[in-house]
């Protein structure tokens, strides 16, 4: 009996151990920056990226919370960082925790908005509550800037000591630091009786309830969480290129980092990181061999790659028709 | 209050739910005995659904109070009843496609533990947790499968799991809602037996169709007829009774399969 529920944990607990690929990936990662030190502005913005994904696959992947505003948060995070920067200090460590904290306290607020209705009422809530957010930093320019945004924020030394150098190399270890902290985060949660909840929530909201959980609570707390990880990358971004602007909240990077997610896999952890890889790595390719028209090509392996499906793309020879008729 | 709802686990207090003009729970009562196999049985149509959702807090009475072991329950929440051992089972499966059996008890097995929020615990660390699901897969027949993502299991051991995730609950009160329904003959034995194997102290109302499940498992027995109660009673009242015969059991073929 005792050797059967140890073998039932170990099954259990299978999911949550480290894979040999996972150590590689990261060292890979850790790599980068030393590897390609003349690319570090590149490598700083897929991290930030890759954070954003990953905050909208808590909520979308695995809550199976849809949103086309996943921005607020961003901007939210980018703005209180930018702020906090600005007024109070200029401890880039306190300042993220200032935009994480933003991010979580506005994802708090308007969680009660998203926990009821259809997927399309919260498609239309999500993007209503950005577009809002858009407008009142717009308005409020004597805080914000408005469109001239908040430029030439000073941002001190990490940890007091590493300078945020022009060549952003001081910047992309930072934020790929903060990238591996949120995903181990992450990761812990995911594989815990809270992230199999979310899948569940994902899968049967009614049996959620059923097995005595309050489906709202947890909708509500995923959501808020998802807000303080996109505040996170927000506050990054802001930091690391010393300015705030109203392009943060607008709908564009909203449906870029759900494009970055499809692209990536959605409802698993490495997705928002490959998918920020790949996207970001495709952009600065294809907009140095064609400027004008690199969106065509983008559109184009979109629906490519989600008519096609991920795993018959990335395995090709599965094309080749099966011999023994395979179902 | 009569002695009957004094003693009662569950009582339900002259529900009434209309929508708009019909009128689909007519001033039904019912007592559920601890321990009772009781079996709530009539023809499509009769308002056996709408009073299980009525039970289990899925629809507000318009009329009427239910009570769980003495603590008025009308106004609850679905989860808030299942916290208080009022658990169901449902007609169509309603499960996590995407999770195994296996990782569906341990959710609910934590659920329960008061583990559910601990998010820096990984599912299955903790041990108690470990042998209950271990104890549960082995009652329902799912041992072999437990790996398998649930959406691929066959139909027979979906409805297993169905009933295993609400044992998992721990309830004082479990409704089982047609648990038979749709399950090919090959894979009936085994749910039968372990629908009969269900512990004694666990209060259950069973409402079904089919009629072998039915007079071989309850004791008791309410018959409802267009949202109306129509009578209760031993399975053996219930067969002799000519009204029921009348209304239902008259049907033949259709009323035992159907």
């Amino acid at each position: 009996m005792s050797a059967g529920s140890s073998s039932v944990a170990a099954r259990l607990l299978a999911p949550s151990r480290w894979r040999a690929w996972e150590i590689v990936a990261w060292l890979l990662i850790a790599a980068a920056p030393l590897l390609f030190s003349q690319h570090a502005p590149l490598i700083n913005e897929v991290a930030i990226f890759a954070l954003f994904a990953l905050s909208l696959d808590l909520i979308l992947g695995y809550a199976g919370i849809v949103s086309l505003g996943h921005a607020a948060y961003f901007g939210a995070g980018a703005y209180g960082a930018a702020l906090f920067a600005k007024h109070v200090m200029p401890d880039p460590l306190v300042g993220l925790a200032v935009g994480t904290a933003a991010g979580a306290l506005l994802g708090a607020l308007t969680s009660p908005m998203i926990v009821r209705g259809t997927d399309l009422t919260r498609l239309m809530v999500t993007m209503g509550i950005a577009l809002v957010l858009l407008e009142l930093a717009n308005k409020f320019d004597n805080i914000t800037g408005g469109i001239d945004g908040m430029q030439g924020l000073v941002i001190g030394p990490l940890l007091g000591r590493f300078d945020f150098d022009l060549g952003d190399h001081v910047a992309s270890i930072y934020s790929l630091i903060v990238l591996f902290v949120a995903f181990l985060i992450a990761r812990r949660i995911v594989h815990s009786p809270l992230g199999a909840s979310l899948q569940a929530l994902r899968d049967n909201r009614l049996r959620v309830s059923a097995i005595g959980l309050s489906v709202q609570a947890r909708l509500a707390v995923v959501y808020t969480l998802g807000a303080a990880l996109a505040g996170a990358a927000g506050a990054l971004l802001t930091q690391t290129t010393g300015f705030a602007s109203l392009d943060l909240f607008e709908f564009h990077r909203s449906a870029d980092v759900l494009l970055i997610l499809v692209v990536g896999g959605v409802g698993w952890l490495y997705g928002g990181v490959a998918g920020a890889i790949v996207f970001k790595l495709m952009q600065d390719a294809l907009s140095s061999i064609t400027p004008q028209y690199w969106t065509f090509w983008i559109g184009l392996f979109l629906v490519v790659l989600v008519l096609v499906g991920r795993e018959r793309l990335v395995r090709p020879w599965t094309w080749l028709p099966q011999r023994g008729g395979r179902p | 209050m009569s002695t009957a709802a004094q003693d009662a686990v569950l009582s339900a207090q002259g529900l009434v739910m209309r929508f708009g003009g019909i009128t689909a729970t007519n001033n039904v009562s019912l007592n559920l005995r601890r321990g009772a196999r009781h079996a709530l049985i009539g023809p499509n149509g009769a308002g056996k659904t709408t009073l299980v959702n009525l039970l289990t807090g899925v629809l507000q009475p318009t009329e009427g109070r239910i009570l769980l072991e003495g603590e008025d329950i009308t106004r609850l929440a679905p989860h808030q009843r299942v916290k208080r051992g009022m658990v169901r089972t449902f007609q169509i499966n309603q499960l996590f496609d995407s999770l195994t059996p296996l990782q569906t008890l341990a959710l609910t097995v934590s659920q329960q533990a008061g583990l559910g929020t601990k998010w820096w615990q990984a599912l299955g660390r903790n041990r108690a947790v470990a042998e209950r699901c271990e104890h549960l897969l082995e009652q329902f027949h799912l041992t072999e499968v437990m790996d398998q993502p649930t959406r691929v299991l066959a139909y027979g051991k979906r409805r297993l799991l169905e009933i295993a995730v609400a044992l998992a609950c721990e309830p004082r009160v479990l409704l089982l809602d047609e648990p038979v329904a749709g399950v090919p003959a090959g894979e009936r034995e085994e749910l039968l037996q372990t629908v009969a194997a269900l512990p004694a102290d666990v209060s259950v109302l069973l409402i079904e169709h089919d009629m072998d499940l039915v007079f071989s498992f309850a004791t008791t027995m309410t018959v409802l007829v267009n949202g109306t109660l129509l009578t209760e009673g031993t399975p053996e009242q219930i067969a002799a009774d000519p009204q029921v015969k009348a209304v239902y059991l008259g049907h033949g073929e259709e009323a035992v399969h159907g």
